[in-house]
């Protein structure tokens, strides 16, 4: 974490200077380094003459020589820290604890030589210093850091890199960094004049093989007087990138639409008990997941003033917090309001609307109309790569949760006593009541459910979602929409609908704009219900309406 | 009973009453804002005559949606966005009015196409600077939209809460796209700053009586009108529907084309709501479309009594005068509590709304025939 802040702040120079310098003050010599060190004395002699023009000569030897001690000494450079002596043309580099040590040798030196100045940097020097930590990063111990050096290079494509490279390559070990590094110097040919035919088109074939945008880049740039067989080469190169390109963006698209779909299902899934299954037309049920979110607002509140090293945890902690609290309400709600209105569908509508007004103005009241800020831990930051794809671990998360939370609902209803009871009740109210079932119970228990369902959606959208008072507004449509679509009463037709309407709204997206996009969408469920007005998945019966 | 004191077959006696009460106050309101000196204790400032005026729309949005919701058991969640369609023609109407009077001084092109930077009106302004042309439109745009919904939804028999959710995502979407600039709708601002409507200043004092008085005309016309409308054979079918609609098929009915007219009506008195509304408010904008303004209107009918009519009028003037006088001053932060509660309150205590229960006390003391020409008692739709 400290590292990515860092890298953040400082510039990318700056930052690879100082890890330079503390792994070479701490760690073993690297393997690179292996055997007689070879001899730095003449662009040391350079620099001790502080004239800018042996300067940048003695950056350019410095970043070839391959000496272990060459990276330190740069960045002793770039921080003003390198110190000679005008009288004794000695060399040295002050520690950014005070002390001295021998740049030749990395020695601490006791006593200073008299008349100790900085080597002097100007704004060439500073290019010149940009480019040698770039070389040197080539050869750095820091796999990673070889990487990214070798991306650099490929992306700046910069022709006095290729002998740094070359002799890099030589060295290289590791087998990632060396296809980066060949990258990289393929990169560097194709736009190179003078290459003969043959080695280019054999750098085309390299490029082409990778397949990202930058590559892409690479093999635009091959000049306009090439032979027609490099051209040839390289059009056929970028065709195949172009493809595998475009399905990599519909790969995008259907991770973005499962990634919008689990938030839907989320936030839906609630909706699916006290609406598909008990029939209530729950338009409180977005003020739930609101209130889920704001019970994780509280909870991460309370762990920061008594216990922040719990941080970590909050969200795993606001889960059953939320559970409870949201369906302890939805128990008070059921026993005050909705028992009464049992079989009047459409005035459960009236009430529950008028419920989510005053649990609105209720939280707006106590925590005033602006959003709230909540904490994302750890890890559920960052990201990582997956071929052409970008993948943050905090959609991840909430794709995982949202499974998690439908399978955990599944198995409540299917192999608990109280979800064959909520059940039963569902199928047949009187018939269970004649068995022994407290249907009044079972009623209040799973409008409890479908609430405190909807609470821990709110957990997890509290991190990809503003925590206002009208957080669950906007919500409550969409729900609504998914458990139509889906099919009312049938939990899997929430989980294929949810997921449709989230992919079809991504892939849209890229066509008609977001807003468009989601209108198209809308009409489409619209005229979807016309075909199947039961939705996807409609419960089979002889029963007719009314 | 019925051959010594023949009952009013149309209107009935609380029908008379209503009648009076609205055209009164269409005559009363403008006197008491005239012949009054501001001083005097019956004055009846201007903005409050046009305070009026806005309840009279309400008043006549919240009649066409009892006129589905009470008598074929429909209950539309996107009625605003037939009020609102029919506020937009005729906000359309009153941009063109502007002419060269805006701020960029455009001749033709309304301040924010000019600010948007196109150069000619979109198609689908054309026209809109003849009044009789926008008035067909208040009439036609939502009557189309009805007609072209109600088509397929009834035609494929959706009924009970799923025609309510598709009716919420109808206004839902409407919304979304009446808020892109793009659409040539002013986008999120709206249409505002009208100056004149038939050549009258928009402003002056004499403009708001008469919108005022053709509010209250309105109203009265759509009472009439629905009146008539339940009270026919066609409302007979209309109100057996609401009750049993497969029996009604059964008996041979085409029961979809009975609630496509109803409902085609009842979105054109809404847009003639939305028309007279806007000049009296002074602007019209894409939050006129959102879903909780529909469930709002649903809450004046069933507290003034669904199945009424009188009640969806009396509900609607009630609700927002209480919103009126709640929301400005010390309990304005209590004012959605209240509304909340009263939301709550009504369905659990109150199930046939106001005029509903008054119908219900009176015919319990009456006790022989059904005294308001026998409707059958609303009941619930499912």
């Amino acid at each position: 974490m400290i590292s990515r802040g860092l890298l953040r702040r400082l510039g990318g120079v700056l930052f690879l200077a100082l890890g330079l310098l503390t792994a070479a003050a701490t760690l073993p010599r690297p393997a690179l380094a292996q055997g007689a060190a070879p001899d730095i004395s003449a662009p040391l002699a350079q620099l001790a003459t502080d004239k800018y023009d042996d300067t940048e000569a003695a950056l350019g030897a410095l970043s070839v020589s391959g000496s272990p001690a060459a990276a330190g000494i740069v960045a002793a450079l770039a921080d003003g820290r390198l110190m000679y002596s005008p009288a004794t043309k000695q060399v040295l580099i002050k520690t950014p604890e005070g002390g001295l040590t021998d740049a030749a040798t990395g020695q601490p030196v006791a006593e200073a030589p008299p008349g100790l100045k900085a080597v002097r940097v100007n704004n060439r020097i500073r290019r010149a210093i940009e480019a040698a930590s770039g070389t040197l990063a080539l050869v750095d111990a820091d796999p990673a850091k070889r990487l990214a050096a070798a991306s650099a290079v490929m992306r700046s494509r910069d022709e006095a890199a290729l002998p740094a490279l070359d002799a890099a390559l030589a060295k290289e070990s590791d087998a990632r960094v060396k296809s980066a590094l060949t990258l990289a110097r393929a990169s560097i040919l194709i736009g190179k004049a003078g290459v003969p035919d043959a080695e280019r088109i054999a750098a085309i074939a390299t490029v082409g093989g990778e397949g990202n945008q930058d590559a892409l880049a690479v093999l635009r740039s091959v000049p306009a007087d090439a032979s027609p067989a490099v051209k040839q080469a390289a059009q056929g190169a970028i065709a195949g990138i172009e493809r595998s390109l475009a399905i990599w963006a519909v790969g995008q698209n259907v991770w973005y639409g499962v990634s919008l779909g689990s938030v839907l299902l989320l936030a839906a899934i609630g909706l699916a008990i006290t609406f598909g299954v008990m029939g209530v037309i729950n338009m409180a049920h977005g003020e739930m997941v609101m209130l889920g979110a704001y019970v994780t607002f509280v909870v991460q509140e309370a762990i920061r003033t008594y216990n922040p090293a719990l941080f970590d945890a909050s969200l795993l902690i606001a889960i059953p917090v939320a559970f409870l609290f949201t369906g302890l309400i939805g128990v008070v709600i059921e026993r005050t309001v909705i028992r009464f209105l049992y079989g009047r569908a459409l005035e459960t509508l009236l009430a529950t609307w008028g419920i989510s007004l005053i649990l609105q103005q209720a939280i707006r009241t106590m925590f005033g109309p602006t959003n709230r800020e909540v904490g994302a831990p750890s890890w559920m930051s960052g990201a990582f790569e997956l071929g052409q794809l970008s993948i943050t671990y905090g959609r991840l998360w909430i794709i995982v949760f949202a499974m998690l939370v439908f399978v955990a609902l599944l198995a409540t209803l299917r192999l608990t006593r109280i979800g064959l009871e909520m059940r039963a009740v569902t199928q047949n109210r009187r018939m269970a009541a004649s068995m022994g079932i407290r249907t009044n119970w079972v009623d209040a228990m799973t409008f409890g459910l479908g609430s405190g369902i909807a609470g821990i959606a709110g957990v997890a959208l509290s991190q990809i979602d503003n925590v206002s008072p009208n957080l669950g507004q906007s919500y409550i449509i969409d729900s609504f929409l998914v458990v139509v679509f889906g099919g009312v009463g049938n939990l899997w037709g929430t989980l294929v609908g949810a997921m449709s309407l989230g992919i079809a709204n991504k892939m849209l997206e890229p066509y008609a704009g977001a807003v468009l996009g989601k209108i198209a969408l809308l009409v489409i469920v619209i005229l979807f219900i016309q075909k199947r007005p039961r939705g996807l998945f409609a419960l089979k019966g002889r029963a007719i309406e009314a | 009973m019925s051959t010594l004191t023949p009952q009013p077959v149309l209107l009935g006696r609380s029908g008379l009453v209503f009648l009076g009460v609205v055209l009164g106050a269409a005559v009363l309101v403008p006197l008491l804002n005239l012949a009054t000196s501001p001083d005097s204790a019956l004055h009846v400032p201007t903005y409050v005559v046009s305070l009026l005026g806005k309840y009279l729309t309400y008043a006549l949005l919240a009649l066409s949606v009892d006129l589905i919701w009470g008598y074929v058991g429909i209950l539309s969640l996107g009625h605003g966005a037939f009020f609102a369609l029919g506020g937009y023609a005729m906000g359309m109407y009153l941009m063109r009015q502007i002419g060269p009077r805006g701020v960029y001084g455009d001749p033709v092109l309304p301040d924010f196409m000019v600010f948007l930077n196109w150069k000619e009106l979109p198609w689908f302004w054309h026209g809109f600077d003849l009044f009789p042309f926008a008035a067909l439109m208040v009439l036609l745009a939502p009557g189309i939209l009805a007609l072209v919904f109600g088509w397929f939804a009834f035609r494929s028999r959706v009924t009970g809460v799923y025609l309510s959710i598709i009716t919420q995502a109808m206004t839902f979407a409407l919304l979304l796209a009446f808020f892109r600039n793009d659409m040539g709708f002013g986008g999120n601002n709206g249409l505002t700053d009208f100056k004149d409507i038939l050549g009258f200043n928009i402003q002056a004092d004499g403009t708001r009586l008469v919108l005022f008085v053709l509010s209250a005309l309105a109203l009265a016309l759509g009472y009439v009108l629905c009146r008539f409308l339940v009270r026919s054979h066609f409302g007979k079918v209309l109100i057996a529907i609401r009750d049993a609609e497969t029996r009604v098929r059964f008996t041979g009915y085409r029961a979809e084309n009975y609630k496509l007219v109803a409902f085609v009506v009842s979105a054109m008195l809404a847009g003639i709501a939305g028309a007279l509304y806007v000049p009296q408010v002074g602007i019209i904008n894409p939050g006129e479309f959102s879903p909780a303004n529909s469930i709002e209107i649903i809450v004046w009918v069933a507290v003034g009594g669904r199945g009424t009519l009188i009640g969806a009028a009396l509900g609607a003037v009630l609700v927002n005068y209480a919103k009126t006088y709640f929301t400005s001053g010390l309990l304005a932060p209590y004012w959605l509590f209240m509304l909340g509660g009263l939301f709550v309150a009504v369905t659990l205590f109150l199930p046939k709304g106001i005029v509903g229960t008054f119908y219900e006390w009176r015919d319990r003391r009456a006790s022989a025939t059904p005294a308001d020409g026998g409707l059958p008692e609303p009941k619930p739709a499912e």
